[in-house]
């Protein structure tokens, strides 16, 4: 038996460079934002104030990015705010997951009661406006960092779960199921050892999916000024106060957004390259 | 000879009414093969589903008894049920290529039923599965158990099913169309190859099928089936001397002959079909569906 697999080259591939790339620069930024910001982020001086950034007439060194209407730095701001972002993604991301893939697996894979349970509870949640509903539970909870990771569970659970459950019915119909059960496996133990692994790349891909969601809700609490105190710098709260000075002082706003966008961006495709290298059958 | 697996008049029915086996009764011996012909949506498949617990969850038995080694399975409890079930029957399904799991290694799909219920070591389980890869004529047995089902032939991956069947010994074997998702060619080293396990374990196959040549080759005895309900049971010889019912006779009939190639096809007459869906309607009226 002539295996042709391991001729073929797989190479990690564009997507996957640039994505990982950038979302690595991210996380390095996360962690070492006190010694390579250049400036305190929080720190005010209305003499720099609305510094263009550094190609343009007028700008001074140290401020790259240019400073807000307060004479912040820009850049640090944004290089503190990925800490923010990035807890939320990955705590909020994770736990989302968990609780979605949990209740999908089970309302796919045992059907039943148990499914007509979850699939009202979504139906019921899909019937919520996200946003609104998020800043209502904000409203509820009080700001923080934990009521915004609690808000973005609690809302998103849901499109884990639906996915999950029918990705798990599909593979519930398989022989390989029925043989597993007649094999003597207990249905539990079936759909951890049998189904968990095949929707396993569609999990991965949801995952990274709902980190860049929930760096984007997190982004829209900050906006609606929900978030975590006002003092913090957030890519969200960057984007509310730039807004107010576009005319004057674009970079304000235009910087925080297109990093938001390239991290939201790089997550997706993140986990569509991921996906790939996990599928069973490419594997 | 005793029966190894009795089913008496059983009854499956679609939840909201509709019958798909009407009064089923038929037995297989020990180290018997029986044949179960029927035309696409028979019900053939459903009797093995119903025999392995494995029915879609549509589907229920309502009446009747299925009898494994001298215990009714219906009075059993859920688990217990399921471990006597899969202590002592296996299943050769009809699509290889969606009966192993994508995600796992052929080893441990093969040693799973050896662990789980004969709480077999590892390492016996996995020199038995080598035995038995050897056994169903796989190259290279170490390789395959490191392997992914995809990186398989369907052939492969169907011996690999038939040699996961006959693991834990079992006394009886479902086979599901084991061959209808092969090539023509790899049908027939597959039919040999059942047979051939079949005779060296001594173990009770059932074997579902639409082919009667298939039958003829293999089993002992065969149940014809309509509109989920048993036509004919017979030996086999006598079968195919003399069929008693029309619709075996026009079953049989209906078959191309390798000897006349151009001869043309005979198809069940209506005549025919009109008697025996007579014979299911007075059947429902009897029983009052």
């Amino acid at each position: 038996m002539r295996d042709a697999r391991g001729d073929v080259k797989r190479p990690i591939g564009l997507r996957l460079w640039l994505s990982g790339g950038w979302l690595i620069l991210l996380v390095l930024a996360a962690l070492l934002a006190p010694w390579i910001a250049p400036q305190d982020p929080l720190a005010q001086d209305l003499f720099p104030s609305r510094l263009p950034p550094f190609w343009e007439a007028g700008a001074e060194p140290g401020y790259w990015l240019g400073s807000d209407s307060l004479g912040r730095d820009v850049l640090s701001r944004i290089i503190h705010g990925a800490r923010l972002a990035l807890i939320v993604a990955l705590v909020a991301g994770t736990l989302t997951c968990l609780i979605g893939t949990a209740l999908g697996l089970i309302a796919g894979f045992y059907r039943g009661w148990p499914d007509r349970i979850i699939s009202r509870f979504v139906d019921i949640w899909m019937a919520f406006p996200p946003v609104l509903f998020a800043i209502l539970l904000i409203a509820v909870l009080g700001t923080g960092l934990t009521s915004i990771i609690i808000a973005i569970v609690v809302i998103d659970w849901t499109r884990f779960a639906r996915v999950i459950r029918a990705e798990a019915m599909t593979q519930g119909a398989m022989d390989y199921v029925a043989s597993a059960q007649v094999a003597g496996r207990k249905r539990m133990g079936t759909m951890l050892t049998e189904i968990l692994p095949n929707v396993l790349p569609t999990i991965i891909a949801l995952l990274t999916l709902e980190m860049g969601i929930a760096v984007i809700v997190e982004a829209i609490l900050s906006f609606v000024n929900l978030s975590i105190s006002t003092d913090s710098p957030t890519w969200g709260g960057m984007i509310s106060e730039g807004r107010t000075s576009v005319h004057q002082a674009w970079w304000v706003l235009v910087f925080p957004l297109i990093t938001l966008f390239l991290t939201v961006l790089s997550f997706s495709q993140l986990g569509e390259g991921l996906k790939d290298r996990f599928d069973p059958v490419l594997r | 000879m005793s029966a190894f697996l009795e089913i008496r008049n059983l009854c499956v029915t679609l939840k909201g009414g509709a019958p798909i086996l009407r009064n089923v009764s038929l037995s297989v011996s020990a180290g018997q093969v029986h044949g179960l012909v029927g035309e696409s949506g028979a019900g053939k498949s459903m009797i093995g589903k119903a025999v392995l617990g494995t029915l879609p969850r549509a589907l229920a038995v309502t009446r009747g008894e299925i009898w494994l080694d001298g215990v009714n399975l219906q009075t059993l409890r859920p688990a217990e049920r399921r471990r006597r079930i899969g202590a002592s029957a296996a299943l050769i399904p009809q699509d290889p290529l969606t009966a192993l799991n994508p995600a796992r290694r052929i080893g441990p799909q093969i040693t799973r039923r050896l662990v789980d219920i004969l709480g077999w070591s590892r390492a016996d389980a996995e020199a038995r599965a080598l035995e038995l890869l050897a056994e169903v004529q796989i190259p290279d047995p170490a390789r395959v158990m490191r392997s992914y089902p995809h990186e398989l032939s369907g052939g492969m991956r169907q011996r690999i099913l038939i040699a996961a069947a006959f693991a834990a010994e079992p006394k009886l074997i479902i086979a599901d169309e084991p061959t209808t998702a092969l090539d023509v060619t790899v049908q027939k080293q597959i039919l040999r190859l059942i047979a051939d396990m079949q005779a060296r374990h001594g173990t009770a196959l059932l074997f579902v099928t639409h082919d009667l040549g298939v039958v003829s080759k293999v089993c002992d005895t065969l149940s014809v089936l309509y509109a989920g309900k048993v036509v004919e049971e017979a030996q086999m010889r006598r079968f195919f001397m003399h069929p008693i019912h029309p619709y075996s006779a026009a079953l049989l009939a209906a078959t191309p002959s390798y000897k006349d190639p151009d001869g043309s096809l005979t198809p069940v007459p209506q005549s025919v079909i009109d008697q025996v869906e007579r014979e299911v309607t007075d059947h429902d009226r009897r029983v009052g569906i």
